[in-house]
């Protein structure tokens, strides 16, 4: 009899601390399959983030270091200096990278830092309980929008990827989705495409990826899943904003 | 190469501490340019190439502190450096070094503060340096030169100690000791660094490592506190360094580290042939403390003179040390001021003869020292 999937050998099998339907879990995954498919276990070095993905290195059988709130990009730079030849990629929130941590992911993409950032996007601060995130849409409920975000006080979403995709140093800007099988595949591609990048070493690489947090939104998986399609890419489209080798992708 | 001969050069303490840096076998230094350790950044810049370094000049001390942090958990010799307001923008990195219990040597030219304060010497952050800065039931091990052949010397001992105890060691100078010049020489041995087991290089043909501080499982992040604290005793026990001056007969002993340690040192030389008995002590590791010494001394000195560029911050750790067992006074200057050493022989005669009460001359003389220009005048 043939396998036609198996869990990949990198994602150690242990139950997540995730919600049902959270969309960490999944790319976590996506990460452990391209680590063996391509057969980079031993050189890859991930940063797990302040967030709710902070345990990704209890899921992850690769060598991993946390960065404080924010900060991962600095880290990585830090790592990848010394090991210019390994693969560093982290794996950061919106309210990691795009509020606390923006001065930092700026500042990798402009020196065109030779890292990939996994830029998982939910439009809210879910380790903390929900509150607004930079990446809120206008009318979402947190726990600090009540009323949902008006944009009188709450200011505008923030759209990481075509701010990113000014910059010189930036070679690989992509925004996919979970909200479909084809989404996840394409986002798997994307992740491929940002390791390329590193290994080939044309600069700096960030994907991001619409990610459910149904807990936060106040919705069902499924619900959930509906929303990224018809509300978040309203404000957050998929696509490639930055390619350094467009043909290939 | 210019850092391994063993002949004297002349350096300011910035240069000193960046070349005693590369002696040590440290190839990664991140920074952000502000004085008065510019010319530690702007010597690094040209020598870490050389060396064949990494030389990154950071968007903040935030970043400077968290790419030296990676750098740390890669398993590489790595420095920064900064002056007191970016040495307060690191606190939380800081704190993140020793929970995750990672290398690190951090240089804090010191100058004068609150807020912006100013860019003349000044020793205010001595309670930041010493007590933690940042959250949590830390520790740094904090070395203070006093010349500039001291900052080589202790910037290249930090980074054994750092990895010794996998820990941040601070090397707490001012602006003063940062841009004098004096006569150094690099005579210790030039290291290449092996790189440490639980680093994270890549898990080629091993267990994966992870280098962390978050213990959400009840009862592990005590664990954790308590070996920590373990770690510190040791530290404690072995790592306490201090020099004495003529405190074997003194009456009086004046406590000083850094820049006002040598003030009282010119203060002794000032006095010697009076008859008056007046001793030194200077603590080299303001932490450790050297809390024993200055018990033992307790037992025969009249009384301590503390004397900082502060409102008294080491005081209170001196006092500390010798309880109730001796008067503790003090002299201090702040803001940038920096006291003279007739200003602490003033003092000390004060201590010897209160009736004759030299305060009104001690302002007055204070006066007159800002008048000479004891300020410095570069521009922040
Ligand atoms: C310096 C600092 N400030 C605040 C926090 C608290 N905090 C933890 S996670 C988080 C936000 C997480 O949101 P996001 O980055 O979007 O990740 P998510 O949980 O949504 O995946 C905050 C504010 C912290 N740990 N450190
Ligand atoms: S709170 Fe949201 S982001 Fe966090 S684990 Fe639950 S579903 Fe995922
Ligand atoms: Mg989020």
């Amino acid at each position: 009899m043939q396998a036609l999937y198996r869990a990949p050998e990198t994602l150690l099998r242990v139950p997540t601390h995730y919600c049902p339907g959270c969309g960490h879990g999944i790319v976590q995954r996506l990460l452990a399959e391209i680590i063996d498919e391509w057969g980079i276990r031993g050189k890859t070095i991930g940063l797990a983030p302040v967030g709710c993905a902070v345990l990704a290195y209890n899921y992850l059988d690769i060598d991993m270091s946390e960065a404080a709130h924010g900060r991962p990009p600095a880290v990585a730079t830090g790592i990848k200096r010394v090991y210019p030849d390994n693969i560093v990629f982290s794996y950061q929130g919106d309210g990691d990278l795009a509020a606390i941590g923006m001065a930092e992911i700026i500042h990798a993409a402009s020196r065109a830092e030779n890292i990939t950032v996994i830029f998982a996007n939910n439009a809210i601060y879910g380790m903390t309980n929900g509150q607004l995130a930079p990446t809120t849409l206008l009318n979402q409920r947190t726990t600090t929008t009540p009323e949902g975000r008006n944009p009188l006080t709450h200011g505008y979403p923030l759209r990481v990827c075509e701010l990113l995709a000014t910059l010189d140093g930036a070679s690989f800007i992509a925004r996919t989705s979970l909200s479909s099988p084809k989404n996840v595949l394409q986002t798997k591609e994307a992740i491929k495409k940002g390791f390329k990048t590193q290994i080939e070493k044309k600069g700096f690489s960030l994907i991001e990826v619409l990610s459910p947090c149904p807990v936060y939104w106040r919705m069902s998986p499924v619900d959930s899943l509906k929303f990224i399609e018809e509300k978040m890419t309203q404000t957050y489209p998929l696509g490639v904003f930055k390619d350094w080798g467009k043909k290939e992708l | 190469m210019k850092s391994s001969n063993n002949k004297k050069q002349l350096l300011t303490g910035n240069e000193a501490a960046a070349e005693a840096a590369i002696l040590a076998g440290c190839r990664y230094y991140y920074g952000y340019p502000i004085t008065p350790q510019n010319e530690l950044v702007n010597h690094m810049a040209i020598r870490m190439p050389q060396v064949g370094g990494t030389f990154l000049q950071a968007e903040s001390e935030i970043a400077a502190i968290y790419m030296a942090y990676g750098s740390a958990a890669a398993g590489a010799r790595v420095m920064t450096s900064s002056s007191s307001p970016g040495i307060s923008l690191m606190q939380e990195g800081i704190s993140y070094l020793a929970g995750s219990e990672l290398p690190c040597v951090i240089v804090n030219m010191q100058r004068g503060g609150p807020g912006l304060g100013d860019i003349s010497p000044s020793q205010a952050d001595y309670f930041q340096a010493v007590k933690g800065g940042g959250h949590g039931d830390y520790r740094t091990i904090v070395l203070a030169p006093a010349s500039v052949q001291e900052i080589a010397d202790l910037v290249y001992d930090a980074f054994d100690l750092a990895d010794r105890y996998r820990n941040p060691v601070m090397l707490l100078g001012d602006a003063q000791l940062g841009q004098m010049m004096e006569p150094v020489e690099l005579k210790k041995i030039p290291r290449t660094q092996q790189t440490p087991r639980w680093a994270v290089t890549g898990a080629e043909g091993r267990a994966r490592n992870i280098i962390k501080s978050f213990y959400p499982v009840k009862g592990e992040l005590e664990a954790f506190n308590i070996r920590l604290q373990r770690k510190y005793k040791v530290v404690e026990q072995k790592e306490v360094r201090y020099e004495e001056v003529n405190t074997e007969r003194a009456e009086i002993i004046l406590v000083a580290y850094g820049t006002c340690a040598r003030i009282c040192k010119e203060a002794l030389r000032r006095i010697s042939g009076t008859g008056l008995q007046i001793g030194l002590l200077r603590p080299i590791s303001l932490w450790p403390f050297p809390k024993e010494p200055l018990r033992r001394l307790a037992k025969k000195a009249k009384a301590f003179c503390v004397v900082e560029m502060s409102s008294g911050q080491m005081l209170e750790d001196v006092k500390l040390a010798v309880l109730n067992r001796c008067p503790v006074h003090f002299y201090g200057r702040m803001g940038g001021g920096v006291p003279s050493s007739k200003e602490v022989i003033k003092k000390v005669l004060n201590i010897l003869a209160p009736e004759e009460s030299t305060l009104e001359l001690e302002m007055s003389e204070i006066s007159q020292e800002l008048g000479k220009g004891l300020y410095f005048s570069t521009i922040p």
